[in-house]
């Protein structure tokens, strides 16, 4: 169904650790793969799926780590990429880093987990969460786990345990809106979407029953209500802990949450966006000798509001040498290993425009490799406001015990893929 | 923050430290057992082989601590297998284990004992696995369900035997839902490695448990119900309604793989739905967000969710159709990403988007990544044959990208000029100046191929085109085939067009093609110009100079069947190679292919012409030929390959497909031999689609190996003959047949059959000369056949064979010729040479022939024969309408050196034992059952070979 073996290597193609799960793929097939990777990286051909004889190895690379998945049936690929993904998540939770050497620091624990998160190819519990109460690695832990029954991993609850105390009951919820934007050389808009992500930081006690109200525009529409601003969402996706098919029928939003941070929801948003800081540019090109950038940033959005750590990266020939900037406010650096310019501008507020202009020279060799046409990426942070007006109505946490607790909401939008392409 | 292990890692490994591990192993100091055992997994982590330690680890196994059991059983393992007899050692811990009070080490235990694949221990691993199925904790019992499939895996009988696929089946319905999902998927395992096992019989009861548990379980969990749900059929489009409705939340949920899976079921159960429906339409508008929101996945994800979009394009455009901009390429994209946004943005396109796709395109043609830069040129021309109203600024924009003088760049561009030239005839040709400015700099053999197909398609336009196509000739054989075909082509239509200052060069290229060349496509395409245009140049002219079919909107199309199937797998492997599992699993021939419900009965599929025909289903037009990118390489820049994945499907007589590419389409017939002009129900003219479109099918190949295609039908006709004709006894002898028509015999008709007389099998022709002048220097020759037959003689037709003459021929055969398998068996190809040519045929010769008179089985060996034969290697089939009774039929079937060994009489019916004898010495056995008043038959035959059949209802 999914995967025969799951392997670690390393950049070399090393195995560093790996695990057998059906025994129907011979676990020496593994060699083939790095030397069949290089060989498609060299034809341009990489792909995520690749075959030697019955045998396909789905992988992706992390750091320094690969991690491939074989079988040689016709299995679930997106559940094999799904599963590789969460293995990803998994470690980096219990290690903090997922590279090579955490890897050989914490092989016990690994073991442990790639017995516990996957059985005979299929996935079992992969909430790092609840791993976490039962595989550790200390041994004193171990006699206290022991007695206990992992009963949340087949709870229908599998993301939360029983028995969490806080003295204080809170949740802290974070509304952060990513904008998309691909705006042509011409200065059209190509494309644009928001996607949004409500994430929780729950600090409940006991098993607490939640319900989220959105200005969402099916919701009021459902309910008759049609006062205020709403909001349209193309799509919505949930954490596990949302009951779908109550989503479905009437809107609500309605959980259990996981202790501590998890994102709840996503949701996108297709409306035309005003890309909230605009860049013209002129670039312009003197062959063996210069490049001449100016770079024009206007935010359009309330002047009320401020972009913060805002960075305009604008790319430069890979020969260019001898830059000189100017700017009007923030500051310009070059940053040769990515041929880039970067322009950062501690604190952006609306309506206003800003300039940078930047030299430099090239060499009279031309450089015959082709270059791409990378485009000018630009990163912001814009607190207190989302560009779709979204807004948490309220938050109902309702537990047996009767505690009070309090909701706390943030508002954030930031850049997400925010692309301007140039014509050079 | 876990505190990280010292480093095993860094060094040992000569066999001292062996030694020294086995003392501490043996230490009776837990602590230093522990960092032992750790010592010895490490090492095998490295590859290291610590095999020699095994009774040292075991004996660790008993211990309370539960990190220390965990290393030890992942130790067993790995060595187990190396070392079974050892493993058994281990079976009692294990057995104790899954009686542990603590429900982790039940579970790891019996996970454990499922991963030893060791015969011995599996027998062990039976009881505790019984009681695990039943335990108390769910966390047990979701870990005994999986074990049962891997002792299936192990020992399938075992299984079966024991009973647990039937707890299996009850674990459906248990109360804990992570239970439920690892049963479904345990039982889809099994099911999947025996598709006959009728394992997962699906009801509506247990649709309702999944459906149920589905709300319930983990992300994984929901995946393995969604994928099990997609199997089943539901009864009426009611049933699928309901079942969508209580898929549907699972796209909303965050894991991408439980999306896809949920799609693949919505996209299956849809088929049933009435489009009319109300809800339908709902459905259909649920579908686009969450495909589009696949593509913020991890590009991974993304990929095959682009894959599977790529399908669901095909079969529902209707879909994502107003979605175009999220398919629009971004920079940091990996190039795999790139490559199947730019398909489905050409899938896309339409009057509404195409500005916009346009300047897309016209952007990533500038690019620096050649594989995705002339994917990008090439979607710009396909965008033009897609959208008419577009073509104009396509080629304006074509021409732009070649005036950037990019190599290949340019020869892409002028690749897909040509496809525009043949969708819009007399429309751009003012452009081919510019096209031919860059003909020196076309170094692929696509882009030249097409460069010159151009040249001989206008050449009345072009001035110097001979001058042009000349020059190409200096090369000629250096050249790669699509461009030799291309060019000889070319200078026929030159010469065809402008006669008097070609000649010469069209003579040269002739030469050079028939002469010099030992390529058989090419040689056999210019005798073709050759003959033609030495014989009738106004027919040449027609021919070469047809009028060209239409080119498909649509490439790269998946056959219908083919896409039908690859909707079943959305989101598998299948679905990511755009092949049927078949394709790449072992040992998956035989499993049954995935159909959508609802369109298996022909008119169902015809209901929704809507996206049938939208995505170039059955119903296209067969005079559309998708082009491709062979499209070059034949004749007349049609394209007569079986349309294995594009284009309208092959008919049900896919084996005429290549029957009917033969040179001149016209004599078809005359290939397909009329064994029987009684069987209605025999076509053999029926034509693979497209083949006589243009009224003259022109193949790349016509050389003797297309006479070899399967004729299908010519078996199944034996058959038909079955009823009781009057023939007198004797040998049973068929009709003369036509085997080569006069009109492809260039006058000469042959009719002919096989007989065998007097132990001498004979091929009886009757040759007439229809021709104006006289036939002489007749001689024959077989191709290698099934049962090595060949002329014990020469063709005596002594007399030369004026006009209007007939004679007749008998040709003894005898069977010690080169064997070689043909399908169907009795296949058999035959050249026939006179002064005039030499022509080819097949026919094929009844099975009959080849019994000989000694075929009378001893009835002792025959009674021991017959039991030898395994039952399942017989097969059975029934004569009817047969008024024989018994006797006369053992009689009859004696002329025909069938020989009844023994008559048994068993409730008034008889059974007749049979034995023949073939020419190469293997014996037939059968049973002819014959109930007296009863006009059928039922004859087994016990033996693989299920050809030979045919000749006992034939000879009746």
């Amino acid at each position: 169904m999914s995967a025969s073996a799951i392997f670690v290597l390393d950049l070399k193609g090393k195995v560093l650790i790996c695990r057998n799960y059906k025994g129907d793929v011979d676990m020496a097939e593994i060699d083939h793969f790095m030397p069949l990777l290089m060989q498609h990286e060299e034809e341009g051909l990489v792909s995520p799926v690749i075959s030697h004889g019955s045998v396909h190895f789905l992988w992706i690379k992390h750091s320094n780590l690969y991690l491939v998945a074989t079988t040689n049936k016709n299995s679930n690929a997106s559940l094999v990429y799904s599963f590789l993904y969460k293995i990803v998540e998994v470690f980096t939770e219990y290690f903090k880093e997922l590279e090579e050497e955490s890897i050989q620091d914490n092989f016990v624990v690994v073991y442990e987990l790639l017995d516990e998160l996957m059985d005979f190819g299929f996935p079992q519990t992969t909430d790092s969460k609840i791993l976490q109460e039962y595989i550790t690695q200390e041994g004193a832990k171990l006699e206290v786990a022991k007695s206990k029954v992992p009963t949340t991993v087949t709870n229908a609850v599998s993301w939360r345990s029983e028995g969490i105390k806080y003295k204080k009951n809170e949740v802290f919820i974070d509304v952060i809106e990513s904008i998309n934007v691909l705006v042509n050389a011409n200065g059209s808009v190509m494309s644009s979407d928001i996607v949004g992500s409500i994430k929780l930081k729950t600090m409940l006690s006991g098993m607490p029953e939640l319900r989220l109200g959105l200005n969402d525009r099916v919701l009021f529409a459902l309910t008759g209500r049609d006062k205020g601003k709403t909001v349209v969402m193309e799509d919505v996706k949930f954490h596990q802990c949302v009951r779908l098919s109550r989503f479905e029928s009437d809107r609500t939003i309605s959980f259990i949450p996981p202790d501590g941070e998890s994102e709840l929801m996503s949701y996108r948003i297709n409306t035309h966006v005003k890309p909230l800081i605009w860049i013209e540019s002129v670039i312009e090109k003197f062959s063996h000798s210069r490049v001449e950038i100016m770079v024009k940033a206007k935010g359009q959005f309330k002047k009320q509001s401020v972009a913060n750590n805002v960075e305009v990266r604008v790319p430069v020939p890979s020969d260019a040498d001898s830059p000189k900037f100017k700017t009007s406010t923030g500051n310009a650096k070059y940053v040769p290993e990515k041929n880039l310019v970067v322009w950062t501008i501690k604190s952006f507020p609306g309506g206003k425009e800003f300039l940078m202009r930047a030299h430099f020279g090239l060499p009279s060799v031309e450089n015959d490799e082709a270059e791409g046409k990378p485009p000018i990426t630009v990163k912001f942070e814009i607190p207190y406001f989302t560009v779709s007006g979204i807004q948490v109505r309220y938050m109902k946490i309702i537990e047996k015990s009767g505690y009070q607790a309090l909701p706390w909401v943030r508002y954030i939008t930031q850049s997400g893929d925010y692309q301007l392409r140039t014509n050079v | 923050m876990l505190e990280p292990d010292p480093n095993y890692f860094s060094s040992f490994v000569c066999s001292g430290e062996i030694f020294e591990l086995k003392a501490e192993l043996n230490s009776d100091k837990k602590e230093k057992k522990k960092e032992a055992v750790k010592k010895v997994i490490a090492s095998m982590t490295v590859g290291k082989d610590v095999s020699a330690l095994f009774p040292d680890v075991v004996n660790c196994m008993q211990t309370d601590n539960l990190e220390l059991k965990k290393l030890v059983y992942l130790y067993l393992m790995n060595y187990a297998k190396s070392q079974p007899d050892m493993a058994i050692m281990a079976v009692n811990t294990f057995v104790k284990d899954c009686e542990d009070p603590n429900p982790l080490i039940r579970a790891l235990a019996v996970r454990t004992m499922g991963c030893i694949r060791v015969d011995k221990i599996t027998e062990y691993l039976c009881e505790p696995l019984r009681k695990c199925l039943k335990d108390e904790d769910p966390y047990v019992r979701k870990t005994a369900a999986v074990c049962v499939a891997k002792l299936h895996d192990i020992n399938a009988q075992l299984v079966e035997d024991q009973g647990f696929l039937d707890t299996l089946k009850d674990l459906i319905s248990d109360s804990n839902p992570m239970v439920v999902a690892n049963a479904v998927a345990a039982l889809s395992e099994i099911a999947e490695s025996h598709p006959n096992s009728n394992l997962m019989d699906l009801n509506p009861q247990t649709i309702n448990k999944l459906l149920t548990a589905l709300n319930e379980c983990t992300e994984w969990g929901q995946i393995f119900i969604l994928d099990c749900l997609a199997n089943y059929t539901p009864r009426d489009d009611r049933e699928s309604q309901s079942i969508c409705e209580r898929v549907t939340p699972r796209l909303s949920h965050a894991n991408s793989a439980v999306v896809l899976s949920a799609v693949k079921v919505l996209m299956k159960f849809m088929e049933m739905l009435p489009k009319d429906l109300d809800y339908y339409g709902t459905l259909l508008k649920k579908l686009a967000p969450p495909l589009v929101t696949l593509l913020s996945a991890e590009p991974e994800l993304q990929y095959v969710a682009l894959r599977n979009i790529n399908l669901i394009v095909q079969r529902r455009p209707e879909i994502l159709k107003h979605e175009m901009k999220v398919f629009f390429v971004k920079y940091n994209d990996p190039i795999y990403v790139k490559l199947e946004k730019l398909d489905i943005m050409i899938r896309l396109a339409s009057q509404a988007n195409i500005a916009q796709v346009l300047a897309e395109l016209k952007e990533y043609a500038t690019e620096v990544d050649v594989d995705f830069v002339r994917k990008a040129v090439r979607a710009i021309g396909r965008c033009a044959i897609k959208v008419e109203q577009s073509a104009e600024r396509c080629v304006s924009t074509l021409l732009d990208l070649i005036q950037t003088k990019v190599n290949y760049v340019v020869q892409e561009a002028i690749v897909v000029i040509k496809d525009i030239f043949r969708k819009y005839p007399n429309k751009y040709e003012s452009v081919i100046a510019t096209l031919c400015e860059n003909l020196d700099s076309l170094d692929e053999p696509e882009a030249r191929a097409a460069m010159i197909w151009i040249v001989g398609e206008y050449a009345e336009r072009i001035d110097n085109a001979d001058e042009l196509l000349e020059s190409f000739l200096e090369g000629f054989h250096d050249e790669s085939t699509q461009v030799q075909l291309q060019l000889l082509t070319a200078i026929v239509k030159l010469f065809l067009k402008k006669p008097t200052e070609t000649q010469e060069l069209v003579q040269q290229v002739l030469s050079l093609a028939t002469q010099d060349s030992d390529n058989p496509d090419l040689r056999d395409r210019g005798y073709i110009y050759w003959r033609l245009l030495s014989t009738d140049p106004v027919a040449a002219k027609e021919v070469v100079l047809a009028e060209k079919p239409l080119i498909s909107e649509e490439t790269d199309l998946i056959e219908p069947t083919l896409l039908e199937e690859l909707i079943c797998h959305i989101g598998t492997l299948a679905s990511v190679y755009h092949k049927p599992p078949s394709a790449f699993v072992e040992g998956s021939r035989g499993v049954q292919h995935k159909r959508l419900p609802g369109s298996t009965g022909l008119g169902e599929s015809l209901e929704s012409p809507d996206t049938g025909s939208a995505a170039g289903g059955s119903d296209a037009p067969p005079a559309v030929i998708p082009s491709q990118g062979d499209l070059l390489g034949d004749l007349l820049n049609l394209d007569l390959t079986p349309p294995a994945t594009t284009g309208p499907p092959p008919p049900p007589t896919s084996g005429m497909q290549l029957g009917a590419m033969d040179l001149l389409g016209g004599g078809l017939d005359s290939l397909v031999p009329h064994q029987s002009s009684s069987s209605p129900d025999y076509s053999p003219t029926e034509v693979g689609p497209g083949g006589m479109g243009a009224g003259f099918g022109a193949a790349p190949a016509a050389s003797p190996a297309s006479f070899s295609a399967p004729v299908s039908g010519g078996l199944d006709d034996l058959f038909d003959l079955g009823g009781g004709v009057g023939m007198p006894m004797g040998a049973y002898n068929p009709p003369k047949t036509v085997w080569l028509p006069a009109m492809k015999g260039k006058g000469l008709e042959i009719s002919g059959t096989f007989a065998r007389r007097a132990g001498i099998i004979q091929m009886e022709m009757t040759l007439i000369n229809k021709a104006m002048s006289v036939m002489t220097d007749f001689a024959i020759q077989f191709n290698r056949n099934s049962f090595g037959i060949a002329p014990a003689g020469p063709l005596q037709v002594l007399t030369p064979l004026s006009p209007n003459q007939t004679i007749e021929v008998a040709l003894p055969l005898n069977t010690v010729g080169p064997v070689m398998k043909m399908d169907p068996l009795n296949n058999l190809q035959v050249a026939v040479k006179n002064n005039i040519d030499v022509f080819y045929f097949s026919c094929q010769y009844p099975i009959s022939v080849l019994f000989v008179e000694d075929g009378k089985m001893e009835r002792q060996v025959f009674l021991a024969t017959w039991k030898d034969i395994p039952n399942d290697n017989e097969s059975q089939f029934q004569i009817k309408d047969c008024h024989l009774n018994s006797d006369a039929a053992s009689s009859k079937l004696q002329g025909s050196n069938i020989f009844t060994i023994a008559k048994r009489t068993v409730d008034g019916q008889d059974m007749l034992y049979q034995s023949m004898k073939l020419t190469n010495s293997i014996w037939v056995l059968a049973e002819l059952r014959v109930q007296a008043g009863n006009p059928t038959y039922t004859v087994s035959i016990p033996l693989l070979l299920h050809f030979k059949y045919f000749c006992i209802s034939f000879s009746l």
